[in-house]
């Protein structure tokens, strides 16, 4: 299975190869599609990682004993769907698939689980109805 | 014998429930098998509707007077400056005009707010005269306290409008959105075989005095739009290929939605405003019928390189191809995406469709022709 996560750093944790020790010890496939890190702070990674659902669960054992957060990448991305107007500006710039027009009604179809929090929705959508944790 | 109806008939049908009312798009596929010599005789009315960002609109409002009366000056909504250059207390609010305090806000979500019914602080200054002794006044004003509050837009629903892209190698921020570099995307901005003029690109019924829906409300076309064009290169189909003819148009602030009023801010462009904008076309002959039977492979745009100085032109797209996500340009395929919302335009074309099957709106055959205003 494939799925992305969000891991949130506490600043102790930042000194210690993390992703190494999922991919060495915990045998996980990953691919690293954002991250934001300094040592001695808070940092956040976003990681497609792809695995057998016992090791994925044995990998995130080992971030609770770190004590590294870690989320659904579709926590971090807000959107207030009641408000939007399917104007699709934000399609524009969505390489990930996560935005598209539906093409027999036109309304935006919006797949969380395929953000990749570049963040460039919550500048092109003109009802700023975005909002995205990673960036903040 | 060649069919002709009268804006009178087609009315009388309306009133005895008897017209067929038709959306554009319903329209376009109808065409596919049938000719317009059959159209003109099975339908009499053609929704059309759009529903974009239209920055050259906003609303004339009279507050009321105040006691002690004031001649109002240096009002802001909101903090939203706004016009206060005409009579005591009259002012318009333009929908770009945007906050002292409050990044992002402006004339159009002071606009969307009224339409909501919300209240809005109102601050200004007076010089004091003898007839109008207050210097200065503060307080709160809703669509329901001021007497009159009514949309007046320069330009809306153009008449088809140009494709973004931008060759340039760094993100620019415009208003046909987010281009990225390297025409990583391209925008586009109307309603295709839905919009109001590409169904009569000759503007043979839309003319002064039209009613329309605009906003919700019952409007009408008051002029020809500013920056008005009828000389523009036009296609096969008698579809302009570029920018062309806009309308003035006009309506009660205090009978719209804001399912159909929406205010909006583009990153490092401004606020601006979503207008809905909704035109019934008389199906009066066998030619009106052809122009509402034209559909999104008939009408073409021009792509503009926004990142150009001189806005080279770098060819020309159909809305079925712009409409299908991506589209092939200089041997690369483009993500393309829209400004405009198909999905609120078609939810105006449906209800403006009902509203004339149940009778509460009647057509009306302008008062006088666009192109007869001169320039």
């Amino acid at each position: 299975m494939k799925k992305k996560y969000v891991l949130t750093f506490p600043p102790e944790a930042t000194n210690e190869p993390v992703t190494f020790r999922l991919v060495k010890d915990f045998g996980l496939e990953i691919n690293i599609l954002r991250a934001e890190i300094n040592a001695g702070q808070e940092g956040k990674l976003l990681l497609e990682i792809k695995s057998r659902k016992e090791e994925l669960e044995n990998g995130l054992k080992y971030l609770e004993s770190r004590k590294i957060g870690y989320a659904p990448v579709s926590d971090e991305i807000m959107f207030n769907a009641q408000q939007c107007i399917h104007c699709g500006s934000c399609t524009a710039v969505c390489f990930s698939g996560a935005l598209e027009m539906d093409p027999h009604n036109r309304n935006l179809l919006f797949s969380p689980e395929k953000c990749i929090a570049c963040g460039l929705c919550t500048k092109a959508c003109p009802l700023r109805l975005f909002n995205l944790e990673f960036a903040s | 014998m060649q069919v002709k109806k009268t804006y009178e008939e087609i009315n009388r049908k309306i009133e005895r429930g008897e017209a067929v009312v038709l959306t554009a798009e319903e329209v376009s596929e109808m065409a596919q098998s049938l000719p317009p010599s059959e159209i003109v005789k099975k339908v009499d009315v053609v929704t059309t509707a759009t529903f974009g960002p239209m920055c050259s609109s906003g609303a004339f409002i009279n507050f009321g007077h105040t006691d002690p009366p004031m001649r109002m000056e240096n009002i802001t909504l909101n903090e939203v400056p706004v016009y206060g250059g005409v009579a005591a207390v009259d002012a318009y609010i333009g929908a770009t005009s945007e906050s002292e305090t409050r990044q992002g806000y402006g004339g159009a979500h002071v606009i969307e707010d009224l339409v909501a019914g919300k209240s809005i602080g109102i601050k200004c200054r007076g010089k004091g005269t003898d007839c109008y002794p207050r210097r200065e006044y503060q307080g709160t004003i809703d669509k329901h306290s001021v007497k009159e509050i009514f949309m007046f837009n320069p330009r809306n629903a153009y008449q088809n409008y140009c494709a973004a892209v931008n060759g340039t190698n760094k993100t620019i921020y415009t208003y046909m959105g987010v281009l990225l570099p390297r025409m990583g995307n391209l925008t586009y901005s109307t309603s295709g075989e839905l919009s109001p003029l590409l169904n009569d690109p000759f503007l043979r019924t839309i003319g002064v005095g039209t009613r329309i829906f605009l906003g919700g409300a019952q409007g009408f076309v008051g002029w020809k739009g500013t920056q008005f064009r009828t000389d523009v290169e036009r296609n096969k189909y008698g579809i302009p290929v570029k920018n062309a003819a806009t309308l003035s148009v006009i309506g009660n602030i205090k009978e719209m939605s804001t399912d159909y009023i929406r205010a909006a801010y583009f990153e490092k462009y401004g606020v601006t405003l979503f207008v809905g904008i909704g035109i019934p076309i008389p199906v009066l002959d066998e030619d009106m019928a052809a122009r509402v039977s034209v559909n999104n492979k008939q009408i073409e745009t021009t792509i503009i390189d926004y990142g150009s100085p001189g806005r080279d032109e770098l060819g020309r797209i159909s809305y079925r191809d712009l409409l299908s996500g991506s589209i092939r340009l200089m041997g690369r395929k483009i993500r393309t995406a829209p400004l405009s919302s198909l999905s609120v335009a078609r939810n105006i074309a449906a209800e403006l469709a009902a509203r004339i099957t149940d009778g509460s709106f009647k057509l009306t055959q302008p008062v006088q022709e666009l192109t007869a205003l001169g320039i």
